[in-house]
């Protein structure tokens, strides 16, 4: 029983999830142009804004760049660079705990914010508390397994979520599934909440991070759209 | 095609580089711009206007958008007027702009609403009485069920019901009220009808039917100049704003012409170019005063010191030392300056001025045998004789043969037809120079204004000659000329005191003796008297005064009115182009009116309608005369003998309205309807029944005993109109004693305080909650909503069809449906229309053909106006009553109430058999009712109305209005002037000719505005060669005057205008309320108290054009209730811009927000008129109860020379004359407050116990 959930949740669910956060951002982006935006409520509350929305998103850029390397990243490539699993653990933990307090201190003070503050409060979706709840509930998951990577340093357990990341993208469920299966419960939760987050990623204001400006900075001096 | 595709292009993003790659061209989607170019698309633009008593009357275009209108801008089409004339347009200001904002708001009634309890009280009482009449009946005679609901008004407590419940609980209210108590206990209120004429007729023409009284307004808000009617025997005719731009001086006195004529102003900036002088006559630096060349600030309330010094310089300059052939010219034909005098003596051997010499005064009565008491005469230069020349009113009226048609200005002698020349001053064949008393009123002391020490009474020489009189006796007599001279202080070289050789000579009226009271210096005046002058002599009268409400407001409004228009007069300047008076105050200019009464008042059914001048109504049934301060000794002349001129206000209102001067509602002490029946019981016609009843004191007067239940006004409709926000001068005593709730007075009334009371009056205790219904048809939340016991949505100005006319421009123009009604919301038209239906089908067991009988005052402009050459009262015997004549004629009228419903919706057939009219001229017309038979169809269903023309919609019924009115409807204006013509012997028609066959239909107004027709309605021309300038006509076309001497008149000769000092202009300070003294000092909260006037002009952010609970315009001012106040008093006060501070007397009680601001002059306070306390007011300190409106330190006092009747011009008309709603002589205390309740929270019981020891206050 227990192996066909790990194979609903970790086989079948990442490519669930995959397909509706993929697709979903297209219908949405194609349908609903003028609901494609972060929904900023700085202009109702600029109260410690600066702070707490700076805090969160550095935080949680870094987390998320650090899971994308640090899941799909092939062993070979850091043993190559002469860092052991044991090694690189380390630095995932000391990395992830200063992004991961970063992010816990702004998302916090942003939920408060979003709850307390009358006029944005008045101005919020479900989705948009929902998704800062899923978010923080995800975060505090991350934080919680630091302790408990602690107590077993030798990367092992770090090797085994990496296998499934990189099955799951190379569309191997099968072994993706036996790798989670070796990992901690705690460890499958946040897993799950993961996958989670791309589920609901199309419908909440999260789409924003489809359309980051990224080349904006570098953009020409002037640029003249075509009639 | 899919937004995700588009944007697949990395590869080719850039098309085209530019300035050396610095610039990059690209071809990205834009698809994304169509929803900023769909901002501004519409479905349809539809034309409508503001219907709120603007004189703007601006045409808009209404956008529509998905069935719901989004926005308005300016319309400009207009057509084109003169060659030389600035265009029109863009006509509209911000106020206006911002409507739309209304239809779906949330102050939006969208609901039938009831106050609950009273709902609830309904439907138990119908339960269990099955007939709606005695259901209603159940609920009023019970005084527990009754204070149940009445002591909630303004107390919130609404709850929605439908159409099909509250149109049978109005109609059982009025049905009970007309046959237990009468239909004149019945009353409307509505405003303005210029604004939306068919909105007005709903009501009125529901209210015409069943035999309600119709309440007036124009004089209620204080708008009437009753200088007006005095000197011009016309309501109100003013120049269209563009003749402005043919004066070449322009002053703007008391008038704010940007902020309150916005799409007017351009004419006034624009006629700057062209070189015209600007002068502003104003107490604080207004938008107005910024235009200025010269900016007069006199002290607020003097304007008639500034006049009059004015005055006495002209005269000096252009009379006495130097001559105007033009003003001579002007004034010997135009005015009574030559008209004769008599001269009374007084005990103490001096003269005083007395009334007119009058035909009948000579052997023979001078050769006239027709009204000879309404004849005036003059000495002419060219045959030296007395004579009665040509225009007097007595020529109007009854002449016969070869007197028809002398009714005119020619300059000729009556009886021969010789041609005269009118002597203007007697001083070079007198006879001797007699001493002559003049009262003076500058010496009055004031608290708060400056006095002069010059007697009180001043005896200075005129030249006389002696008449011989029909009895044998001799008799001084003087020219009106003569007697002005003297007025003004002028020394002519006769001797004696109180006139003045030198401007500087403190006498009276010089220069030098304003600088004390106006604060004026005296070159100032000196400098603007003479350039008017100047000007006026050199232009043939193009001076111009554009003059506001401001200065009509105070208790002398007559005074400051009169000043003004005197110098007007003295240097030719009325019916002239570019000159001439020209008063604003609101959009009381009906052109179609004569159209429109027929509709209005249900003319076509029955005549007379009851008509009722509001202010009088409002003063007693509100009980405000049972706290009246301000004794009528105060202001009667020093010459008057106090014996023969005792009582109060109300007594010199119950005698005139007993002596057939002004109207009354209701009429009696009983019900009409009972009257008629016991008449007949007794076998006698109604009219001697009553007669004899009032003589032998077993009938009386409602208003003799307004505080016995059956003189109660017992059910109230309310439209177009925000009269407990607005214009309820004395707003706490309307809700304490009309709707007997909540209020904040803080008084004691005559009895408490031991008081005089008024003698004609029956003393009792006092009423409170007098109303048992008041309905209010609005289509937002307003403070007159707030305590109605039933709300009805109407449409808003974008919903319905009507007609909007204006003074300011010379065209009609339309409001049409841009959409329907919202939510539940109907058409005034469609609601009085449901409650006549629901009214005719509640008759059955209850009213059938009723006999009513109208008491009509002697009407202006009818032959009656001339009833009373001398004043006599029937009941004190000093003549017999006859009805018409000494006493209200009694008129029959027989109601058919079932078919109340048929009438309505159909045109009656009076209008064939009695013609039409207006004015004192009528005429046939058969032709336009056939006509309009034919537009509108004919009704099919059987009854009354079958086979007579429909109106069953707002179109129709504006169909009916131009088709019967000259002014758009040429071959009518043809018939009008014809008429005209007739009286006064000179062919007129051609001035209508040119347009005889123009018609102007209701669809050729939505599709442009249209430019009227000349009508003799007005005085002046709408013309292709000459701008529409008041009085035009009778300069140019030779029609007289409405006046006793046919002309423009100096001089008053009533009595009663004798008694109170006023046959010429004087300066008369304002008059000392007393509301102040008796409550300063007297509750304490630890801030400074201080003192300050109160005056409350129209605002930049509401009034005109919108409300003041428009959330846009309430953004761009501070969102809620100011007063503004000088900074020299706010250091006093210890006030800080933007304070919540208290302005209370004895009447009650503001709170509001201080604006300091150097624009206010020290020792005035101003509160924008018609701020709704139902927007951002918190609790009052004082009366403990939300924070009034402006009109909570106001109290209403009436003048007995507005009571004046059955004296030609001085007769009653309805908005024309009568009593006026003044307010600006009030003081207020001003203090910070010290807390401020907003009052949100549940009652406490402390608070409750607290309030119940001053009045009965519930707090909420």
């Amino acid at each position: 029983m227990m192996s066909y959930l790990e194979t609903l949740l970790f086989g079948v669910y990442p490519y669930l999830a995959g397909a509706v956060f993929l697709l979903g951002s297209l219908a949405r982006f194609d349908r609903d142009q003028f609901t494609w935006k972060a929904h900023s409520s700085q202009m109702l509350n600029k109260e410690n804004m600066r702070l707490a929305s700076n805090l969160f998103h550095v935080g949680i850029l870094l987390l998320f760049a650090g899971h994308f390397i640090g899941l799909l990243t092939s062993p070979e490539i850091f043993h190559a660079f002469g860092v052991s699993a044991g090694a690189k653990q380390i630095l995932a933990i000391v990395a992830g705990s200063i992004a991961g307090v970063m992010c816990f201190i702004g998302l916090t003070m942003l939920i408060k914010r979003r709850l307390t503050d009358p006029r944005v409060r008045a101005t919020s979706s479900r989705m948009d508390i929902f998704i800062l709840l899923l978010l923080y509930a995800q975060l505090i998951l991350g934080l919680i397994t630091i302790p408990v990577s602690l107590m077993h340093t030798d990367g092992h357990n770090m090797l085994n979520l990496m296998g499934w990341g990189r099955n799951i993208v190379t569309f191997d469920p099968i072994d993706a599934v036996a790798s989670i299966s070796q990992v901690g419960l705690l460890f499958k939760l946040h897993i799950f909440l993961g996958i989670t987050v791309f589920l609901v990623f199309p419908f909440s204001r999260l789409v924003h991070i489809w359309s980051a400006p990224v080349t904006y900075p570098m953009r020409a001096y002037q640029v003249v759209r075509q009639r | 095609m899919s937004h995700f595709l588009d944007r697949l292009n990395f590869f080719k993003k850039v098309t085209d580089t530019f300035s050396g790659d610095h610039g990059i061209v690209t071809n990205e989607d834009r698809g994304w711009e169509d929803a900023y170019r769909a901002r501004w698309q519409h479905d349809k633009v539809v034309r409508s206007t503001h219907g709120v008593n603007c004189t703007g009357s601006c045409s808009w275009k209404i956008y529509v958008k998905n069935g719901l209108v989004t926005w308005e801008t300016q319309q400009t089409d207009y057509p084109r007027t003169r060659d030389d004339l600035p265009n029109h347009e863009p006509r509209g200001c911000p106020r206006g702009a911002s409507y739309s904002w209304y239809l779906y708001s949330a102050n939006r009634v969208k609901y039938p609403l009831v106050r609950g309890r009273l709902l609830k009280l309904w439907r138990a009482a119908l339960a269990e009485k099955k007939d709606p009449v005695d259901a209603w009946a159940s609920i009023v005679e019970d005084p527990t069920k009754a204070s149940e609901y009445k002591t909630q008004r303004g107390l919130g407590g609404f709850v929605r019901a439908t159409w099909e419940e509250v149109n049978p609980l109005i109609a059982a209210a009025n049905v009970y009220t007309t046959k237990k108590y009468g239909p004149d206990r019945i009353y409307g209120f509505s405003p303005i009808p210029a604004m939306s004429m068919v909105s007005y007729a709903a009501g009125s023409r529901y209210l015409s039917l069943i035999g309600g009284a119709c309440g007036s307004f124009y004089d209620w808000y204080c708008d009437l100049p009753p200088a007006s009617p005095m000197v011009w025997g016309e309501q109100t005719d003013v120049p269209e704003s563009a003749d402005w731009y043919n004066s070449s001086f322009l002053m703007m006195w008391g008038s704010n012409v940007p902020q309150t004529r916005t799409p007017d102003a351009h004419f006034m900036t624009e006629v700057r170019y062209k070189g015209t002088k600007i002068v502003t006559v104003c107490p604080d630096y207004s938008e107005a005063s910024k235009f200025a060349d010269i900016w007069l600030h006199p002290k607020q309330g003097t304007d008639a010191a500034v006049a009059m010094a004015m005055g006495h310089v002209i005269l000096r300059e252009f009379y006495l030392d130097g001559k105007s052939e033009y003003f001579t010219e002007y004034v010997r034909t135009k005015t009574d300056f030559p008209m004769l005098v008599r001269l009374d003596q007084r005990a103490d051997g001096n003269y005083v001025n007395g009334r007119f010499l009058r035909a009948s005064d000579l052997a023979d009565s001078a050769g006239q045998a027709n009204n000879p008491d309404w004849k005036t005469l003059a000495f002419d230069e060219k045959s030296g004789h007395l004579i009665v020349p040509n225009g007097s009113i007595g020529f109007r009226w009854g002449e016969k043969d070869g007197m028809v048609g002398k009714w005119n200005l020619e300059a000729k002698e009556s009886l021969s037809g010789a041609e005269t020349q009118l002597r203007l001053s007697v001083n070079d064949i007198k006879d001797e120079v007699a001493p002559v008393a003049f009262p003076y009123f500058g010496s009055t002391k004031h608290p708060h204004f400056a006095c002069t020490e010059h007697d009180a009474i001043q005896v200075r020489n005129v030249p006389v000659k002696k008449i011989k009189l029909a009895d044998g006796s001799e008799a001084l007599v003087a020219t009106v000329y003569d007697l002005t001279l003297v007025q003004y202080g002028l020394d002519r070289g006769l001797g004696g005191a109180n006139v003045a050789k030198t401007y500087d000579d403190n006498v009276p009226y010089t220069p030098a003796w304003q600088e004390k009271v106006t604060g004026v210096p005296r070159a100032q005046i000196i400098t603007v008297a003479r350039q008017f002058a100047e000007n006026a002599d050199k232009t043939h009268g193009k001076s111009m005064v554009i003059i506001g409400a401001a200065m009509n407001h105070w208790y002398h409004m007559d005074m400051n009115y009169r000043g003004v228009i005197n110098l007007l007069m003295m240097c030719g300047c009325v019916g002239q182009s570019g000159g001439g008076w020209s008063h604003y105050v609101g959009q009381e200019k009906l052109r179609p009116q004569t159209g429109w009464t027929a509709l209005a008042f249900a003319l076509d059914w029955h005549r007379p309608p009851r008509h009722m001048n509001s202010t009088s109504f409002w003063y007693i049934h509100t009980s405000q005369w049972r706290h009246e301060k301000l004794t009528m000794r105060e202001i009667l002349s020093p010459l008057a003998d106090l014996q023969q001129w005792q009582g109060s206000q109300i007594d010199y209102n119950v005698r005139s309205a007993r002596m057939g001067w002004l109207p009354t509602a209701p009429h009696f002490n009983a019900n009409p309807l009972e009257i008629t029946k016991a008449a007949a019981a007794a076998g006698e016609e109604p009219a001697p029944h009553i007669v004899k009843k009032l003589k032998a004191g077993k009938l009386g007067f409602a208003f003799e005993d307004p505080d016995n239940p059956v003189n109660f006004p017992r059910n109230l409709f309310v439209w177009r109109s925000n009269l407990l926000g607005s214009s309820g001068k004395g707003h706490e005593y309307f809700l304490k004693y009309l709707l007997g709730t909540t209020h904040g007075v803080q008084g004691k009334d005559l009895g408490e305080e031991g008081g005089e009371k008024p003698s004609e009056v029956q003393w009792r205790e006092a009423a409170q909650g007098k109303l048992d219904l008041l309905v209010t048809l609005d289509f937002r939340m307003s403070t007159t909503c707030m305590y109605s016991d039933i709300v009805l949505p109407t449409a808003t100005w974008y919903e319905k069809n009507d007609l909007n006319t204006s003074d300011m421009h010379p065209f009609i123009h339309p409001l049409s449906a841009a959409v329907d009604p919202a939510w539940e919301s109907r058409t005034d038209w469609d609601i009085f229309k449901g409650l006549a239906k629901a009214f005719s089908e509640t008759c059955p067991g209850h009213l059938g053909v009723e006999k009513d009988i109208v008491a009509l005052p002697t009407l202006h402009d009818t032959p009656n106006e001339l009833a009373m050459p001398d004043v006599k009262d029937w009941k004190k015997g000093e003549c017999d009553l006859i009805p018409g004549k000494t006493a209200p004629s009694l008129v029959v009228v027989e109601r058919d109430y079932p078919s109340t419903y048929k009438k309505f919706t159909s045109v009656g057939p009076l209008l064939d058999k009695l013609g039409n009219g207006g004015k004192g001229i009528g005429w046939n017309t058969e032709h336009e009712v056939e006509a309009l038979a034919a537009l509108n169809y004919t009704v099919l269903e059987e009854g009354v109305s079958k086979g007579r023309p429909r109106i069953d919609s707002d179109i129709d019924a504006a169909e009916m209005i131009m088709m019967l009115a000259p002014e758009t409807n040429g071959h009518v204006a043809v018939k009008a002037w014809a008429a005209l013509s007739k009286i006064t012997g000179r062919d007129h028609s051609h001035l209508a000719l040119p347009k005889e066959h123009e018609k102007i239909r209701f669809r050729d107004i939505v599709a442009q505005p249209r430019k009227i027709i000349s009508s003799p309605t007005w005085s002046g021309l709408e013309d292709e060669k000459v701008s529409y300038n008041a009085g035009y006509t009778n300069v140019h076309e030779l029609i007289p005057w409405r006046t006793v001497t046919g002309r423009q008149q100096f001089y008053q000769d009533h009595a009663w205008m004798l008694g109170f000092g006023e046959a010429l202009c004087a300066y008369r300070p304002p008059v000392d309320m007393k509301t102040v003294e008796p409550i300063i000092g007297q509750k304490p909260n630890g801030n400074k108290e201080i003192v300050l006037n109160f005056i409350t002009p129209h605002q930049k952010w509401g009034i005109h054009s919108t409300y003041t609970d428009n959330l846009l315009m309430l953004t761009l001012s501070r969102g809620g209730p100011i007063i503004w106040m000088s900074e020299v008093d706010a250091k006093k006060a210890g006030i800080e811009d933007n304070d919540w501070i208290e302005a209370y007397n004895i009447n009650g009680a503001i709170a509001a927000r201080a604006v300091v601001s150097q624009r206010v002059p020290e020792g005035m306070s101003m509160m924008y008129h018609a701020q709704e306390k139902i927007v951002n007011t918190p609790g009052s300190e004082i009366t403990g109860t939300r924070g009034g409106i402006h009109n909570s330190v106001t109290r209403t006092v009436l003048k007995p020379t507005h009571m004046i009747g059955s004296y030609a011009q001085q007769s009653y008309g309805f908005n024309y004359y009568g009593t006026v709603g003044c307010n600006r002589d009030e003081f207020i205390i001003v203090r910070k407050m010290a807390k401020i309740d907003w009052l949100d929270d549940e009652p406490s019981a402390e608070a409750e116990t607290v309030s119940a020891t001053s009045t009965p206050v519930e707090a909420h």
